[in-house]
């Protein structure tokens, strides 16, 4: 009850000030007007230790909801507002720690309350945000009990004992007795605490608690208030101002009787959090309570994850707090870049007060809180936010430029100096700003057409390209016992959600009002109460949540992964087991997982052979089974072993392993055996399995003969055999996605290996595919190089395990068909035994109903998945996308390089399902239909010419460079496993991987200036411009890069500028340079350098790292090169203007 | 007679197969509709058991359609013994159409029509419905021609 006559003052604080905690904290902060410097809250808390007994209890009681800040407090830096917020974060732990009797803090506070803001800004430690974030992310869940609160109140009074946690804390902290106390009140109390004095909540839930604050505050003095009461008022006032100064949603959110809510919360965690021991270092202090604990774990585990991006959510939320506040000067380890959104830029609805609510009663008046408010204009309702969609004037000067009317026989060049970037979405800025990265998630139309007849008019395919997996820089991380869900359709709250009001949202997918859970009220970002808006769920368009148990359907697996080896003779041959061993020897630390993670190995050549790695045996022990036909797993135990437990081992086996089948005369292959044995050895656990394959599998189930007829390789007519021979791959990769193992193929093999079949075991287990055509460790070392790379990065990349996919879209719109490697389960659902951060999927959507009565689109994926390090999470994307209603907005809003990765995918599954010739045809008649569509529609088109919107202009080309793909073209030599191979590439890559190998990038490089370049870090890179894949653009004198995503080719003109040769391939003149060079060496001239950066910028961005060809213009290896220029004209296909009258005939038929 | 005897059993034949095909009609709508259960997290939280069940679904639909094919085989025979030719005319395209379908049939190593991994795309899963309802229809159809034929023997004979 104490707490409830400080309440006031804590209100009249920060954001916290709504807590009855606050309130004890906020006094402790007031405290400090005396020694504004020092810390406020000791200061406080030694002057009036005696007065607020009950205050201090709440104190208490929120400290152990916050537990985490105590760590993170640093030395109070900051002297804005903000800092009191941090300042806050400390306080909580400090109450945490102590029992809940520390009343003495409370006076503190109030005391601070009195003394000037100033002196309190000063003093307040900036928590760090990192730290402070968790806590609130915990925190949620804690809010909840509102309610409690109050029955809490009377045992807290009781208890006044002076319990000082904070002193640990702070350097100045005189009352190690009343640490928790002293936090809360200090905060944004002082702000508020005049206004807050009445405080009648309109929430009905929190209006009770509130009102005994009020009265506490008000009617009944306690001993503390005598001490404090009339400086409380004059305080406030002061602070506010200063407050407000900085940070505008702070001052709303004194007046917000949300903030009240928060208070109740803060007891229910308080119970728990009392028994704690008061804990004076940060680290201790952390989840105190068994409540916190999922959260503190989660986010520890976060922070920790192995994967190059920061993920932990603190370093996101910190980049937004250290915006709004003073910068965190403490836990800079923990602080991440800066993360997407400013508060300090909010929507001046947030910022200040609208009216206030209808609700509230006059008595709330100094109550009302601006902050609540603001919800419906932040998040206009749908209506809403279609008007404001046509609103801006740029966008309908952008989309007159992409229906700009183009006659691709007339205009040449069409293709963008510099890689374009993807349409934008016709959207408001605001959604804008929020929706999902292009690279993430992406839709071929960016203007989503009312009605499927809009859609068919227009021909153009309608479809999603995904990369969910995707390494980020920056991911929210959520830790919350809750994910907000909607109840009918089951989606994940997002940034595209409206807020009808506090406490109800409504879907954007399906339209159902949903309740804001309470413990959704609190945002830990602006560790405030009431604006459900503002939690970073709300604020991003990508998120990752730590799912609870609810989400697993056994406990999370640990990393599981078994090398399945080929030892036969041509395995040897190709000495890629040495290439593998050092690899994996190098990468042993590196490979994704925690304690528990496990590894085997299994070699076959005509029998399986399994290795003992018992911990405590001197040496791995083989064990052979010979009967294929059967195969059996001769022990249970020790065949997968612990890495940590056994390493040694592992090490002894990988030394030993090249050597020890150097002699061995088998030729056979028993593939299918060994995949059967990994399987039953993987059951229990599920994993990854890596398989190495040099020849066809000759030998048991599985096996497969040789279907290639080299004599039509070149054929024009149908190409056979892309299909599989047999069903027993995808059979058994059906049982392991059951088992919730994945299979990844490296093939390296020189000869025809069926990949068509052997494929299917990656394909439909969710793995990936790797092909090296004639690998050979000596004679072909640029393979070898890029399979020593690919390696690399194959073991240490994040590994997702037992992972579900499911992609959810607005009511109306529904799912056709999937493109990628997965099972799929259900409509709507892929089942991904393993996912790997460089896979990319592709759906078709259609339209079933008319979208006519909405104006937005949205698309869900959501991806739930074990980490290596045993946590279940959820990483969820969500885009939005206008609908329209016009034929040329769909032509205006096209995504060609999406649509073109879209359609690849459909063409393959057509070559494989029909016949590769239908597939072709039905590439061109895309691009024809489409092209009729818009001339039909166009009234003021000249008849004459090939005519696109802007938008399409590159349609032509891509499809073009498609069919010249390997994958799909005809005509040109082609072994048919690297045709399959080509195919298993495009329907699994990323959009961006697609798009170079189907139109790779040519750049000439022997005269980039550095003009227009960039400059990063020191380092200038060269932009030169990007040139048509045609003959036309090389010249003897020039040297030319190609970069075709898996593969780079520099092309070196005959006469070539001498200076270039040597200062950058470092040899003298042309006719000495060798013909099989794999890479530019490290010269120190300027040129090379300037070359060096540019192509190292050019692999940025890229996971793995192409193979590299320095091609002289008269060797026979230049095929591979001008086989790209996919402009000109080949024996067997059109150049590009060919191509164009083509399709002008066909489209005049 | 033998005409009765024919009709007579094309009659039990044809109730043996409208149960399957029911059945096979259901486990596709299920297939379809699956997603719009408010089960659905469960779905999302029981990967492994939910697989199984659309697996088992799919078998099912397998189950179905070799005995149907051998049904309607076995009494387009009979029908050719009892010399009904306008019967066995009326037959002649069904049957042709399932020796087609099953001639083209995706690689199997075992007996059935559906894959598995392809059966979600839902142009295929729309046709496999659609083929369900029209062979419900000429199913129903030719049983009433085939009782039409018993009665018209019985009373004539």
């Amino acid at each position: 009850m104490s707490t409830q006559g400080y309440a006031n003052p804590n209100s009249a604080g920060n954001n916290y000030s709504m807590n009855s905690s606050q309130n004890g904290g906020g006094a402790a902060a007031t405290a400090a007007p005396a020694a504004p410097a020092a810390p406020c809250q000791n200061g406080p808390g030694q002057t009036y230790p005696a007065m607020y007994p009950a205050s201090s209890y709440y104190s208490s009681a929120l400290p152990a909801a916050y537990p985490t800040v105590a760590g993170h407090n640093a030395p109070p830096a900051g002297k804005t507002p903000v800092s009191s917020t941090g300042y806050s974060g400390n306080y909580y732990q400090n109450s945490s720690g102590p029992s809940p009797c520390p009343a003495p803090p409370r006076t503190h506070q109030y005391s601070t309350s009195n003394a000037p803001v100033q002196s309190f800004q000063q003093t307040a430690p900036y928590a760090m945000p990192a730290g402070y974030y968790r806590q609130t992310y915990s925190h949620p869940s804690q809010g909840q009990p509102q309610p409690q609160p109050q029955q809490l109140q009377p045992s807290l009074v009781p208890a006044s004992s002076g319990n000082n946690l904070n002193a640990p804390l702070y350097p100045i902290v005189s009352y190690p007795s009343a640490p928790g106390s002293s936090q809360y009140g200090t905060l944004r109390s002082s702000q508020t605490a005049a206004e807050q004095l009445p405080v009648s909540t309109g929430m009905p839930l929190t209006q009770s608690s509130l009102q005994q604050y009020s009265q506490g505050i008000g009617t009944t003095p306690t001993p503390a208030h005598l001490g404090y009461g009339a400086p409380p008022l004059s305080q406030t006032a002061t602070v506010n101002g200063q407050s407000n100064a900085v940070q505008q949603h702070y001052n709303q959110n004194l007046h917000n009787p949300m903030s009240h809510h928060y208070a109740a919360a803060p007891p229910i965690s308080q119970s728990p959090d009392k028994e704690r021991p008061p804990s004076g270092t940060p680290g201790t202090s952390v989840h105190s309570s068994p409540r916190h604990h999922p959260g503190g774990d989660s986010s520890s585990t976060t922070t920790g994850s192995a994967s190059p991006v920061p993920n932990s959510y603190e370093s996101v939320e910190g980049g937004g707090y250290s915006d709004l506040a003073a910068p965190p000067t403490s836990v800079p380890a923990k602080q991440a870049p800066p993360f997407g959104y400013n508060y300090p830029t909010m929507h001046p609805a947030y910022q200040q007060n609208p009216a206030p609510r209808p609700d509230s009663s006059p008595s709330h008046g100094g109550y009302n809180p601006p902050g609540y408010q603001p919800y419906s204009q932040p998040f206009p309702s749908l209506s809403e936010l279609s008007s404001a969609l046509g609103g801006l004037g740029g966008v309908s000067e952008l989309e007159a430029e992409t229906l700009r009317p183009v006659n691709l026989l007339q205009e040449r060049n069409i293709l963008p100096p510099k890689h374009a970037p993807p349409p934008e979405p016709n959207l408001s800025n605001d959604l804008r700003k929020v929706n999902c990265s292009p690279d993430t998630f992406r839709c071929t139309l960016t203007n989503i057409p009312q009605t499927q007849a809009l859609l068919n008019k227009a021909r153009l395919p309608l479809g999603l390209l995904l990369h969910p997996f995707r390494d980020l820089t920056q991911l929210p991380v959520i830790t919350s016992n809750t994910i907000v869900r909607c109840r009918s359709c089951r989606t994940y709250i997002n940034p595209f959600v409206s807020f009808l009001d506090q406490r109800r949202w409504k879907c954007n997918l399906c339209y159902r009002v949903n309740d804001v859970p309470d413990e959704f009220m609190y945002n830990p970002v602006t560790r405030s109460y009431g604006e459900p808006h503002k939690r970073p769920e709300v604020q991003n368009s990508t998120v990752e949540f730590i799912a609870s148990s609810d989400y697993m359907l056994r406990p999370p697996q640990p990393a599981v992964y078994l090398f399945v080896l080929d030892v036969s003779h041509n395995a040897v041959e190709s000495g890629y087991l040495n290439v593998f061993c050092q690899s994996l020897l190098d990468n042993l630390e590196k490979l994704p997982g925690d304690t528990r993670t496990r590894i085997g190995f299994v070699t076959f050549d005509s029998t399986v052979h399994f290795y003992n790695l018992q911990e405590g045996l001197s040496q791995p022990q083989m064990l052979l089974v010979s009967d294929i036909d059967d195969v059996f797993i001769p022990t249970h135990d020790n065949l997968l072993v612990n890495l940590k437990e056994s390493k040694e081992l592992v090490k002894d086996l990988l030394n030993a392993l090249p050597g020890m089948f150097t002699h061995t005369r088998e030729t056979q292959s028993a593939l299918g055996p060994a995949l059967q044995a990994a399987y039953k050895l993987m059951c229990p656990t599920g994993g990854r399995v890596s398989v190495f394959q040099t020849q066809l599998p000759t030998l048991g189930a599985g096996l497969l003969q040789s279907r290639e007829d080299p004599n039509l390789r070149s054929s024009t007519k149908n190409v056979q055999h892309l299909g599989p021979a047999t069903d027993f791959y995808k059979k058994l990769a059906l049982d392991c996605s059951g088992q919730q193992i994945g299979v990844d193929l490296f093939l390296l093999s020189s000869q025809y290996s069926d990949l068509a079949s052997l494929a299917c075991v990656s394909k439909y287990s969710a793995g990936s595919v790797f092909y090296y055509p004639s690998f050979h460790h000596v004679h072909n070392t640029a393979q070898s190089q890029k399979f020593q790379k690919d390696l690399q990065r194959y073991l240490t990349r994040k590994i997702g395990f037992e992972a579900v996919m499911r992609i959810r879209c607005t009511k109306g719109l529904s799912i056709h068909t999937f493109h990628g490697n997965f099972f799929v389960r259900s409509t709507d659902l892929l089942s991904l035994a393993n996912v790997n951060p460089d896979s990319g999927f592709a759906v078709q959507m259609s339209i079933e109903e008319s979208l006519a009565d909405t104006s937005l689109a949205c698309f869900q994926a959501a991806l739930l998945y074990t980490s290596s390090k045993g946590k279940r999470r959820i990483r969820v994307h969500t885009l939005c996308l206008p609908v329209v209603s016009q034929l040329s907005e769909v032509f205006a809003g096209a995504d060609i390089q999406a649509i073109t990765c879209l359609l690849a995918n459909m063409a393959i599954d057509r070559s494989i399902s029909s016949s590769l010739s239908d597939a072709r045809d039905a590439l061109v008649n895309a691009v024809v239909d489409c092209l009729t569509a818009y001339r039909a529609n166009g009234s003021n088109i000249q008849p004459s010419g090939l005519i696109t919107p802007a938008a399409l202009r590159l349609f032509p080309l891509y499809v073009l460079a498609l069919l010249k793909q390997k994958a799909l073209r005809t005509g040109t030599s082609t072994r048919l496993d690297e045709r399959v191979f080509s195919m298993c590439e495009l329907k699994s890559q990323p959009l961006l991987q697609i798009m170079r190998m189907a139109h790779p990038d040519l750049y000439r490089i022997d005269n980039m200036t550095e003009q227009a370049a960039l400059h990063l870090n020191d380092s200038v890179i060269p932009q030169p411009p990007l040139l048509q894949l045609t003959a036309e653009k090389l010249t003897r004198e020039g040297a030319f890069l190609m970069d075709c995503g898996s593969v780079m080719f520099l092309w070196v003109g005959k006469c070539c500028n001498e200076t270039f040769i040597r200062d950058v391939l470092g040899y003298p003149n042309y006719a000495s340079l060798p013909s099989n060079m794999t890479e530019i060496p490290e010269l120190q001239t300027m040129y090379s350098e300037r070359t060096r950066a540019f192509i190292s910028w050019l692999l940025e961005s890229r996971t793995f790292h192409p193979a590299f060809h320095v091609i002289k213009d008269d060797t026979s290896a230049k095929t591979s090169f001008f086989q790209h220029l996919v402009e000109d004209r080949t024996e067997s296909a059109f150049s590009y203007y060919e191509f164009l009258l083509h399709i002008q005939q066909q489209m005049s038929k | 007679m033998q005409t009765n005897v024919t009709t007579v059993k094309g009659i039990l034949i044809s109730t043996l197969i409208f149960p399957r095909l029911r059945d096979n009609i259901i486990a596709f709508d299920e297939l379809k509709t699956d997603y719009k259960n408010p089960i659905d997290q469960c779905n999302t939280l029981n990967p492994t058991v939910d697989r199984v069940k659309k697996i088992k679904r799919v078998r099912l639909a397998l189950k179905l359609v070799l005995p149907e094919y051998l049904i309607h085989v076995f009494f387009c025979v009979m029908f050719l013994c009892a010399a009904e030719w306008l019967t066995l005319g009326l037959n002649m395209p069904l049957l042709a159409y399932h020796v087609w379908r099953y001639m083209s049939r995706p690689v199997m190593s075992g007996p059935g029509l559906y894959d598995p991994t392809t059966i979600m795309n839902a142009d295929i899963l729309a046709y496999c419905q659609k083929e369900g309802w029209c062979k419900l229809a000429f199913y129903l159809l030719s049983f009433f021609y085939y009782l039409y034929g018993m009665i018209y023997v019985l009373v004539s004979s």
